[in-house]
């Protein structure tokens, strides 16, 4: 990308992403630490995930402070003025994906360990596995200004809904089996439903970043994988 | 031209802010200007629609106030200076040689980048349009085209009681906004602007950027401007030129979101080197 004649205006803009960056690290150590905690029931660190949570609140504030700042003083125009918004949008997500993430710990810290150790918590770790991974892509096209990677991103979501769905049903077996593990199999669910939702800001991120790049939206035929609502009433998808 | 445009006159707008390009006004097709051996303006083609703003942006020296000129023949009065190509409006050819000039300058006004009043006093500069062309019958009509084309350019409250001193003891704004009034006076068709508020205090801007929203609905309108910005808020179509040529003309939401140029993107961003 071609300087502005005013470098200041680069220098900010170059603040903007990379507290997007730091803003993204924080929440994927946030959400490898709180899915560790679960496996391992670890309330130490979950509760040190929760703490965490306000590390991205302030930096989103400051994101917010900084790009109303620059468009007062630098009018943006074009990309520059997508990238502002985009910025914000974007900020926002990672908050989101911070609170979800912030919940599951909470999760951690109330769960009853006697009922760990089943495969459910096998199934979570993948879906965070496959999570994250959209989480760092997306980053990573937002940092490298590649809106193709963005795609793939946009793309790829269906296989996380793919496994929620199974998960769902695995647990909904566990529950008919064992009332007992009732009250633990719906904090599973809810973590589960979390981590999924984290991937749908992924996604939500992926789109934003299309747009500062391109201009266009994302739009097309896109595979989902969500079910869950069907295999409640007894159908299937 | 399109005979349906006249019992919809709503239809060219709602064109225009679609992205659409509605019915044109005035069309340039393959427009070359020399003055003297320098190539000004090269091979530059576009469709001006009929009651919209369509802002010029580019550098300086570009070539905005060259093409701008083309459109009321104001280059026949540079002596070194070559025009060729095609420039109609409403379908005639303005370059036609029986066409009467003094009469095209009437339909096509012009406010320039530097005010010009005439040296006499502010009603005489107002005045002296519509009493050449004949459009006021009497004294008291006379007075009400100057009295409403003062105000239409924000100019009356100030000028209303020194109706009989010089315009050119105005302040450079005051100038300005005289000379707008002054262009609007003959009800022209087209009303070409060449950075009309260069000179203008914020107030005075956003006045004549009310002004010039209010006039579209009747004229067609061609502003060159250096503030993006301006060009953003007043136009619904924009041209970017550069070194001459024309390199982007679109839908002016179009063009400062997304323009297709990577040159004009780097103008209205602020990446010119
Ligand atoms: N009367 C003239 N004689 C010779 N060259 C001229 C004349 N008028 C303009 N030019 C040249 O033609 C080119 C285009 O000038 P023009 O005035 O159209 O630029 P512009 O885009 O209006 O610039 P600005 O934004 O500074 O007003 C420039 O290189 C200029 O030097
Ligand atoms: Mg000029």
């Amino acid at each position: 990308m071609t300087q502005h004649t005013v470098r200041a205006y680069d220098e900010e803009l170059g603040t903007l992403s990379s507290k997007i960056n730091q803003m993204g690290g924080i929440a994927e150590a946030m959400l490898v630490d709180a899915v560790d905690a679960l496996a391992k029931h670890d309330v130490t660190k979950a509760r040190s995930v929760i703490e965490r949570d306000a590390q991205l609140d302030s930096i989103q504030h400051d994101i917010e402070e900084l790009a109303v700042l620059i468009i007062a003083r630098r009018q943006p125009m074009a990309n520059d003025l997508r990238h502002i918004m985009g910025t914000i949008r974007i900020a926002s997500d990672i908050e989101r994906i911070g609170d979800l993430v912030k919940n599951i710990a909470k999760r951690v810290t109330v769960i009853e360990e006697r009922f760990l150790g089943v495969r459910s918590v096998t199934g979570i770790q993948h879906m965070t596995h496959l999570v994250l991974g959209q989480v760092k892509a997306v980053l990573d096209s937002f940092a490298q200004n590649n809106p193709d990677l963005a795609r793939h991103v946009w793309l790829h979501d269906g296989e996380v809904d793919t496994l929620n769905n199974s998960l769902f049903r695995e647990l909904l077996t566990y529950m008919m089996e064992d009332p007992r593990a009732i009250t633990f199999s719906t904090h599973l669910l809810f973590i589960a439903k979390n981590i999924e939702r984290a991937g749908d800001h992924a996604t939500n991120i992926a789109e934003t970043v299309f747009f500062i790049e391109t201009g266009e939206q994302l739009s097309g035929p896109r595979p989902k994988g969500d079910s869950s609502v069907f295999a409640v009433s007894g159908k299937d998808a | 031209m399109n005979s349906a445009s006249i019992l919809t006159a709503e239809a060219p707008n709602a064109a225009a802010s679609a992205g659409l390009a509605p019915e044109p006004k005035v069309v340039a097709r393959n427009v070359d200007v020399h003055y003297g051996e320098k190539h000004a303006l090269k091979a530059v083609s576009v469709d001006i629609p009929a009651r919209a703003v369509t802002a010029f942006i580019g550098p300086s020296g570009c070539g905005k106030s060259t093409f701008l000129r083309c459109i009321n023949r104001m280059n026949d009065t540079i002596s070194t200076c070559r025009v060729t190509g095609e420039i109609t409006i409403d379908g005639q050819d303005i370059y036609d040689p029986r066409l009467d000039v003094v009469l095209l300058r009437a339909r096509v006004g012009m406010v320039f980048q530097k005010p010009n009043p005439f040296p006499k006093t502010i009603y005489e500069n107002v005045a002296y349009g519509p009493r050449l062309h004949g459009l006021a019958s009497g004294k008291a009509e006379l007075d009400e085209i100057v009295e409403r084309s003062l105000r239409r350019a924000s100019l009356w409250e100030e000028a209303k009681d020194r109706l009989g001193e010089s315009g050119t003891g105005l302040s450079g704004g005051q100038q300005q906004r005289l000379c707008i009034a002054r262009a609007i006076a003959v009800s022209p068709e087209v009303i070409l602007m060449d950075e009309p508020c260069s000179a203008l205090d914020p107030i005075a801007t956003a006045k004549i950027e009310e002004l010039i929203d209010e006039l579209r609905t009747n004229f067609t309108i061609v502003i060159v401007t250096h503030s993006m910005q301006q060009a953003a808020r007043v136009s619904q179509r924009t041209a970017f030129f550069h070194l001459g040529t024309l390199v982007e003309e679109g839908a002016t939401d179009q063009i400062f979101t997304n323009p297709r140029d990577r040159r004009t993107q780097d103008y209205i961003t602020g990446r010119f080197g």
